[in-house]
């Protein structure tokens, strides 16, 4: 249906040599003007139901040949106004909308949004709180980029690591059942902490998951890494440079792979990030294969910052104890009078804020993720709720990325800048 | 919040309630420019253009700049060697609603510095027009446009001013606007009408090539009270 028209005249008596070439027939005059053929381009559509777009966006590219020469990216197809619903909704309402955003990483999501409106009201959360955020935060990440690995590995024709890591990945659906009660939809944390502590047996059960994952990574890494058909396909491709990276706004390890070391848990560390010892990779061409290995080489760091975050998760409550912030017990509030009065004041208003503003950057598995709230005084709800979505402005890039591309290149730059379409459209 | 004696059907349909303060400035801290070398910069070469600045939420500063020069100071705070701005994370708008201006919001980072910088310029509801980033930050690309089609702020100067997220023929106007309701501006039925009337055909055509002048949004200005089309 996207296909335009193409329309050429071929010169008298020429035939069609090898390589498409016209040659010259023996018995054609030669004064007969050379076959204006491919000054037309043609328009095909990618797209929005397309299982290499990896979700449902659309992309319009021009080709000359098989080249690309223009890409126009069309979003939109998912927008269901999350920004606008949460603006009817009490602070504690929105964590569920924001684990719909990445449902790939939806733990991640969870946790900015509830930082970002502990930032603002200033309520500072337990420590336990904090080592069971970068547990779950660096094991979504996993998540995440599990996710891309599969796909990506699929969209160059490698079907094994897809098989693999979705293995993994439904051990992780299991922890988070386990931890939340659901495997996407987690909506795991409350302003001031968590909807509840960690189960019995979670541990244990991520401890051996710790213990399996890296193995299945090295096997992964080694169908991949070396592979010359993955290299042909990834090196040299959708390459950019580090000061164009920043200046387009990439983040995440696409930015990173550009050869730029900027990560929110370095440069701007919340959650005592600045206190685990783990390491950043940083890329050098900027290109599909560096962002392949910057991403395999976070699933090891991610690993490394659990282990010790395990080690180190400390006893105590979970939830600050503070009447007004975190709901009490089911039995307190059954039974004594105080606790049912804020229980009742806290479900039926939610949480006052005070007047002013905060963005929270954090490091999501796809790049820097903002929250920005805005609230008047005493607002239980937010004037403004804003995400700042990583993949959003990642994707932007796209058109710079593939020009000059062969089509199946655009299948590969699209896939290597991991873009998740719920949280591009909102 | 007055609206706890509305039932929940009463503010979907008439967009949220805008809070009673009477405007955004009022109360928190102010704290020391001094705290900050380029909230102090700015308030040093440009007094007239600062309206104000804050601190807010323990670390963040927000700087209120005058629309009409703030393309010149964002070039200046992304060129001058103890600033050097590089990182534009976001841009976004806030609508307070009760008419007061929208504000446009620059989430700003420097990675030579490490230093966060937020600044908002408030502009009028009868004047919603800034001057484009997009030559010195290429980031701003798609964020410029969501702002363009959520709020109907115009950017001078941004080569592709489109819808991005609201399909291209939507009549309702800016979503995110307070003025606009949670359904929408239309009923029910005029919304399934033009679902239905949909041309689908004019989604494929060449023209999704071609970078556009902004374009006019019909029916922008329709119903500021919300409910029936």
């Amino acid at each position: 249906m996207a296909t335009k028209t193409v329309e050429f005249t071929v010169g008298q008596g020429r035939e069609m040599g090898p390589g498409g070439v016209g040659t010259p027939s023996p018995l054609a005059p030669f004064d007969v003007p050379e076959p204006d053929i491919g000054t037309e381009r043609m328009l095909i559509n990618i797209g929005p139901q397309h299982p290499a777009t990896h979700g449902v966006l659309r992309l319009v590219c021009e080709l000359d040949g098989e080249t690309v020469t223009e890409v126009v990216p069309h979003i939109g197809y998912l927008h269901s106004s999350f920004e606008k619903l949460g603006e009817y909704r009490t602070w504690n309402q929105i964590v569920p909308l924001t684990d719909r955003m990445d449902y790939l990483a939806p733990l991640i999501y969870n946790c900015a949004y509830v930082m970002s409106v502990e930032k603002l009201m200033g309520i500072e959360v337990t420590e336990r709180c904090k080592v069971v955020r970068v547990i779950i935060m660096e094991l979504d990440r996993i998540f995440g980029h599990l996710l891309w690995l599969g796909t990506t590995a699929i969209d160059v024709g490698a079907f094994t690591p897809f098989l693999y890591s979705f293995q993994q990945r439904e051990k992780i659906y299991g922890l988070h059942e386990t931890l939340t009660g659901a495997r996407i939809t987690t909506s795991a944390t409350r302003v001031g902490g968590m909807m509840a502590d960690l189960p019995e047996g979670w541990l244990d059960q991520l401890l051996d998951f710790l213990d399996n994952f890296p193995k299945t990574l090295d096997e992964v890494d080694s169908l991949l890494t070396g592979n010359q058909i993955h290299i042909g396909r990834t090196q040299g491709i959708g390459a950019i440079t580090a000061d164009e990276a920043i200046n387009y706004g990439f983040t995440g390890p696409n930015l990173r792979a550009a050869g730029v070391p900027y990560d929110v848990r370095k440069d701007r560390p919340y959650y005592d990030y600045e206190s685990y010892d783990f390491d950043v990779p940083v890329g050098e061409h900027g290109d599909c294969y560096d962002r392949y290995l910057c991403r395999m080489e976070e699933m090891r760091q991610s690993v490394r910052i659990i282990r010790q975050a395990m080690r180190r998760l400390p006893g105590g409550p979970i939830n600050v104890q503070d009447p007004g912030i975190s709901l009490p017990s089911k039995t307190d509030a059954m039974s004594d009078m105080e606790s049912m009065i804020h229980h009742f004041k806290l479900i039926t208003e939610g949480i006052p804020a005070p007047e002013g503003d905060c963005y929270m950057a954090i490091e999501a598995s796809k790049g820097e993720l903002g929250m920005y709230v805005v609230a008047e005084e005493g607002s239980t709800k937010p004037v403004r709720w804003r995400v700042r979505p990583p993949s959003f402005v990642n994707l932007s890039v796209i058109p710079k990325l593939a020009e000059g591309h062969l089509v199946s290149d655009l299948i590969m730059i699209n896939a290597s800048l991991d873009i998740v379409l719920g949280e591009i459209d909102r | 919040m007055a609206d706890e004696t509305k039932s929940a059907l009463d503010a979907v349909d008439e967009g949220p309630v805008a809070s009673g303060a009477e405007s955004a400035d009022a109360g928190g801290s102010t704290g020391s420019p001094d705290d900050h070398a380029s909230v102090a910069a700015l308030v040093r070469k440009y007094p007239d253009e600062v309206l104000r600045y804050r601190l807010n939420a323990g670390d963040q500063y927000v700087v209120w700049l005058r629309p009409d020069r703030s393309h010149e100071i964002l070039a200046w705070l992304r060129d001058d060697a103890d600033h050097r701005y590089d990182m534009m994370s976001d841009v976004t708008a806030v609508d307070y609603g009760s008419g007061r201006p929208v504000e446009v919001v620059y989430q700003m980072y420097s990675t030579p510095h490490g230093r966060q910088l937020r600044i908002r310029c408030p502009l009028p509801l009868d004047a919603m027009e800034i001057d484009s980033v997009y030559d010195l930050w290429k980031s701003v690309n798609w964020l410029e446009r969501e702002v363009y089609d959520l709020f109907g702020v115009t950017f001078r100067g941004h080569p592709d001013l489109r819808r991005i997220l609201m399909p291209d023929d939507y009549a309702e106007g800016h979503p995110l606007r307070k003025d606009f309701p949670l359904r929408g501006r239309f009923s029910r039925a005029e919304q399934t009408r033009r679902a239905l009337n949909q041309d689908v055909e004019r989604f494929y055509l060449a023209d999704d090539l071609t970078y556009g002048e902004p374009q006019e949004v019909g029916g922008a200005e329709v119903g500021h009270q919300g409910g029936e089309g």
